[in-house]
């Protein structure tokens, strides 16, 4: 019985390196350890063993029992390793295929540059304010400091409705309105749409926008108007941004300025963009004249105030390096969807 | 205005490269557009002689010239028709440079050519189109650079002068910004004029009717005028200017009205009938042919200089042809004069002839300016030998400007500017400016109209000191929160929600054609025109903001773009009765098109949208009166009873019109809608504790019967228990019967306090049964 049981152990050795699969294993484990198995097969003949070699016999049984339970799950985690395997490598794909498309859609590019500035200038203290598109002349140009008749209304082409209605041809009557309702201090933008009688081309359009910005309270300065532009340049283009500062004309501010930036596209070296120049112009701006302050009953004595305007187009086409504005209002989706 | 800079060097001593001027001078206020040095652009181009001229072997309309340019001769092939043996002319030789691009030898039709004659055009100095070859008088030395021979040695800058600074509209105006950013003195001296014996008023007599428009009329006379042309440095600065020569007397009024900045005029005198000048508004109807020979017609609003029967100028805008300054003309008077700027700029507006003369008058010219600029006309008549000037001035003017006085607060203009300059520098910078300092006050000279208060005073204190020495500081005061107002706040997030949706945003313009109404099919609505619009389709205000989206529509249907959901928050303009201004609202239109595109795909976008606005319940109703769309897939959306939006699909008739072949979807909604209904606040709801029952139910009924009916039964059944419905299928088949669908409901039961069994459902599904087969005759369908 010694024999047939290390006969068992043997075989079953033998047998268990050739199992491939887990089938294989289990028709071996039925083999040897089920209940019709070989081991239970030579086990019924123990009654037939003396009191002494029972024992022995009982005890070999065992550890070959062990033996083949160990066999039987060392090997099941083999093969369930082997096979997880084999899964994966069966599933193996292309990871280079086209992911699969959801939707997003996307603002205008404008939108986007607006509000970029208006988060600039909210988070100096600015409130955003609106004023209408059709006008009244008094708005838009008397209490400006541009009466009937001032030579600087020329340059302006003004769509009219009647003789003292038009479209606005810039926000700055927002300045007004703003101050008609609201005493110092304040301090607003008002981003909107401006019309001027020009035919479309890559750089003129009839409808365009601008961003007005006015302060006005006690003690402001010259060199605060600096400041605020100088910080907005610096957070819309980055501090290595150089800016200027040169005299110009408006007729609702004295002193007037222009305010260039260092060419962004060639760092003030001077290229294609800013014509050679090494500065390309960014806004306007100046001390609110003080015949707009007391038109609008703020007295100049007490008071004193900056505005500035700037185009938005111009900066979104320097933005994104878009050389034709007519692009912004013909909404094409494949101008649309790359921004 | 373009000057060359040896004419400014004239009154102030600078010496500075090119670009440096450019810099400072528009640093300090008058923006420099360019600054070009002639010639930099012809290279090797000399002064030649044509020796022999023979035809070409093959080709008619060229000819083969043997030219002399100096150190040898050379062939050139040309197919000028004015050359000729003995021309003198410029020489482009071989391997050198033109404006027009490089010249290098070659051959023309097999005949070898070692440069080219050149034309004005060529050398980029036409004042006109060119007739062939320039040809040369004889006294150039052959071989000589042309630059040399041409004098294309200055250098010239265009200033762009601001509207409020006519007085830098001249040589000297600029000269005295010159001086004052550099510092240094102005050189300027006293007209002195060389009279004959005879008297002025012997020869003319001035009388100024309309004393309103004219506020000085300043004439002097030249006697034995001997027409000719201008010596070369006087053509070539006006020239520069970009000022045609024409002889002497003309190029004499018009270089002192570059350098002065004071237009002037001459008549030939033997054409003033009476021998008399009346200043006067013309009459309407009266006519005069301006010196451009044409017609004009003139009415009681334009100021005319006429003799005694006729006009013979427009005042301030151009003289006229019958007065004109002709080879024989032997007297002449000069006319140096002050007109009502805005009287000047309607007559030049309403007759369309802006001139050099009506741009300066009509920014408003210094009175006081007008004797010194004749007197400088006299002075050049001397100079030039081009007559006697008749001695005596005839000077009307009741009276004169007076010179502006300022306070003089230094300490007010640091707190203003927030500097720090010292008051001496501040009389310093006055003083460059002719601003004179009398105890605490400012005299501001006659031609400095513009400085009218203290802010103006500042500039000029700012702009000498220079903008860019003011300190940038932040500003004080009182801390000022910023932020954006609710509705900003919407319009953000309606972008957002149809960013997340997948639409793209458009930007259209605001006009619209009044055509607009027929091409979307709907009776026209009050709209606000523009009086002087671009063009008859951008002639309106729009009242809608559909037709705009169409267009884009289109744009992108014409593109061949597969599929588009586009939406705009576009401004439309309603027309008040009563009110001058337009009611200026948002509309909300998006649109789609595309494979999947459907009314459902719409009616989603509103969905989401309200959803996200929290507005849970909306009225519907087919919408059939509204021709843009389409009569069958349309809904009209109330809220509170009002008619706040529309979904639906454009009809085919109105997208025929915008050439676009397609289904295309819309939703329009009033964006005020959106402001008074939304509901932003949010409270949290307690998560379920409980589990939720669900029934699912299919009812067979009348094609008509919408599934809107059917929810508003869900909807208003008396119950706490239902937690939401769900639509999963509706079913048409023969079995069920033409006329009839099924329709399938999937409900969630919920209690917020136990779990509900088949008692607590049952009854409230049998409710809902039952008054659906009360109202709608719906059977139960077997699941």
């Amino acid at each position: 019985m010694r024999e047939q049981l290390q006969n068992i152990k043997a075989s079953a050795q033998a047998e268990i390196n050739e199992i491939a699969n887990a089938e294989q294993l289990e028709t071996f484990r039925v083999k040897y350890l089920g209940k019709k198995g070989v081991l239970t097969d030579v086990l019924k003949g123990m009654g037939k063993l003396s009191a002494e070699e029972r024992p022995v016999i009982g005890q070999l049984a065992n550890e070959i029992r062990n033996f083949l339970e160990e066999s039987v799950s060392k090997m099941q985690t083999e093969i369930k390793a082997k096979e997880l395997e084999d899964k994966i490598k069966s599933e193996k794909i292309d990871i280079t295929m086209p992911g699969e498309q959801f939707v997003s859609g996307g603002r205008h590019p404008l939108t986007l540059v607006l509000d970029k500035l208006k988060d600039i200038f909210i988070g100096m203290g600015f409130s955003i304010v609106e004023g209408p598109e059709i006008e009244l002349d008094y708005y838009n140009f008397e209490a400006l400091n541009l009466p009937p008749d001032h030579p600087a209304r020329d340059t302006q082409d003004t769509f009219y409705i009647t003789e003292n209605v038009l479209l606005r041809t810039q926000t700055s009557p927002v300045q007004i309105r703003t101050m008609e309702q609201q005493k110092p201090p304040i301090r607003i933008i008002a981003p909107g749409r401006v019309f001027r009688s020009d035919n479309v081309d890559a750089t003129h359009s009839p409808v365009f926008h601008q961003i007005e910005g006015l302060v006005v309270d006690k003690g402001v300065t010259m060199a605060d108007l600096k400041g605020t532009l100088d910080t907005f340049c610096k957070k819309l283009y980055g501090e290595g941004i150089q800016s200027r500062f040169r005299p110009h004309h408006f007729p609702f501010t004295e002193p007037s300025a222009e305010m260039d930036i260092s060419c962004p596209a060639c760092h003030g070296k001077g290229c294609r963009v800013c014509k050679g120049e090494g500065w390309v112009e960014i806004l306007g701006a100046g001390m609110v004249h003080p015949k707009v302050l007391k038109t609008c009953n703020i007295d100049p004595e007490v008071y004193s105030g900056f505005a500035f305007g700037i185009g938005l187009e111009r900066v979104a086409m320097r933005q994104f390096d878009i050389d034709d504005m007519r692009l912004f209002y013909e909404n094409d989706l494949r101008f649309l969807k790359q921004f | 205005m373009k000057v060359q800079l040896s004419w400014i060097k004239d009154f102030v001593d600078i010496d500075v490269t090119p670009k440096q001027f450019a810099e400072d001078i528009t640093m300090s206020g008058t923006m420099v557009e360019s600054v070009e040095q002639q010639g930099e652009d012809i290279i090797n181009v000399v002064v030649g002689k044509i020796l022999k001229i023979e035809k070409h072997p093959d080709a008619d309309k060229l000819v083969v010239c043997q030219v002399d340019v100096g150190e040898e001769v050379v062939q050139i092939v040309t197919g000028a028709q004015n050359v000729f043996e003995g021309a003198v002319i410029p020489v482009a030789k071989d391997n050198s440079i033109l404006p027009v691009g490089k010249i290098k030898k070659g051959k023309l039709r097999g005949v070898e050519s070692c440069g080219m004659l050149c034309s004005e055009e060529e050398l980029g100095i036409a004042t006109k189109p060119a007739e062939g070859i320039m040809i040369l008088d004889d006294s150039y030395a052959i071989g000589t650079d042309i630059r040399e021979a041409l004098n294309l040695n200055e250098c010239i800058a265009e200033f762009e002068i601001t509207s409020n600074r006519p007085d830098c509209l001249s040589v000297i105006g600029l000269a005295r910004e010159v001086a004052a950013t550099y510092n240094k003195p102005l050189k300027l001296s006293v007209p002195e004029v060389k009279e004959c014996g005879c008297n002025i008023n012997d020869f003319v007599k001035v009388s100024v009717l309309d004393k309103d428009l004219c506020l000085r009329y300043t004439a002097r006379g030249v006697k034995n005028v001997k027409i000719a042309p201008s010596p070369d440095w006087l053509k070539t600065r006006l020239e520069n200017a970009g000022v045609r020569s024409i002889n002497n007397i003309v190029d004499i009024t018009n270089y002192v009205m570059l350098e002065y900045g004071q237009p002037m005029h001459a008549f030939d005198m033997r054409f003033l009938s009476g021998n008399e000048i009346v200043v006067r508004r013309a009459k309407d109807g009266e006519k005069i042919t301006t010196l451009d020979e044409i017609d004009r017609n003139l009415d009681s609003n334009m100021l005319v200089i006429a003799d005694g029967e006729k006009a013979v100028a427009v005042a301030g805008v151009m003289g006229g042809l019958n007065s004109e300054i002709k080879d024989d003309t032997a007297e002449i008077l000069f006319e140096s004069a002050n007109f009502l700027g805005s009287s000047v700029r309607k007559t030049a507006k309403k007759l369309g002839l802006r001139t050099e003369s009506s741009a300066r008058f009509e920014k408003g010219l210094d009175p006081h300016n007008t004797l010194n600029a004749i007197n400088r006309a006299c002075e050049l008549i001397t100079l030039l030998g081009a007559g006697e000037v008749i001695a005596g001035v005839i000077d009307v003017y009741d009276k004169l400007s007076e010179n502006n006085i300022i306070k003089f607060r230094p300490e007010k203009i640091n707190e203003f500017l927030g500097t720090d300059i010292s008051k001496q520098e501040m009389v310093r910078i006055f003083d460059t400016l002719e601003i004179k300092v009398d105890g605490d006050n400012l005299i501001i000279p006659t031609f400095r109209a513009d400085i009218e208060g203290e802010a103006d005073v500042a500039e000029e204190v700012a702009r000498i000191y220079g903008y860019n020495n003011i300190p940038s500081t932040l500003i004080k005061g009182e801390a000022i929160v910023g932020e954006k107002n609710d509705k900003q706040k919407t319009l953000d997030k309606v972008m957002d929600v149809f960013t997340s949706m997948g639409f793209y945003e458009a930007i259209t313009l605001s006009f619209n054609s009044p055509k607009i109404y027929e091409k979307l099919n709907i009776e026209p609505q009050n709209y606000v025109k523009i009086s002087n619009p671009l063009g008859e389709d951008q002639s309106i205000m729009r009242t809608t903001v559909i037709g705009s989206m169409l267009d884009t529509v289109a744009v992108n249907y014409n593109y061949r773009n597969e599929e588009a959901y586009l939406y705009e928050i576009g401004t439309k303009y309603l027309k008040v009765e009563g009110s001058d201004l337009a009611d200026e609202k948002q509309e909300i239109v998006a649109a789609m098109y595309g494979k999947n595109v459907n009314y459902y795909t719409a009616k989603g976008v509103l969905d989401k949208l309200f959803e996200q606005f929290g507005i849970s319940y909306y009225e519907i109703e087919r919408e059939t009166e509204n021709n843009i769309f389409h009569p069958g897939q349309t809904a009209k959306i109330l809220l509170k009873r009002k008619h706040c939006a529309t979904v639906g699909r454009v009809h085919p008739k109105v997208l025929g019109n915008f050439g676009i072949n397609i289904p295309v979807y819309m939703v329009v909604i009033d964006f005020d809608a959106i402001m008074e209904n939304k509901k932003t606040a949010k409270t949290y709801k307690q998560l379920p504790k409980f589990p939720a029952v669900t029934r699912d139910i299919a009812i067979i009924v009348d094609e008509e019967v919408t599934v809107r009916e059917i929810e508003d039964i869900i909807r208003r059944t008396k119950t706490n228990i239902i937690e939401s419905w769900k639509l999963f299928d509706v079913y048409r088949s023969e079995q069920i019967g033409a006329g009839k669908k099924s329709i399938a409901y999937s409900i969630v039961f919920r209690s917020i306090d136990k779990t509900l069994t088949d008692d607590d459902v049952n009854p409230v599904m049998d409710n809902i049964l039952n008054q659906l087969s009360e109202k709608f005759g719906a059977e139960l369908r077997k699941m």
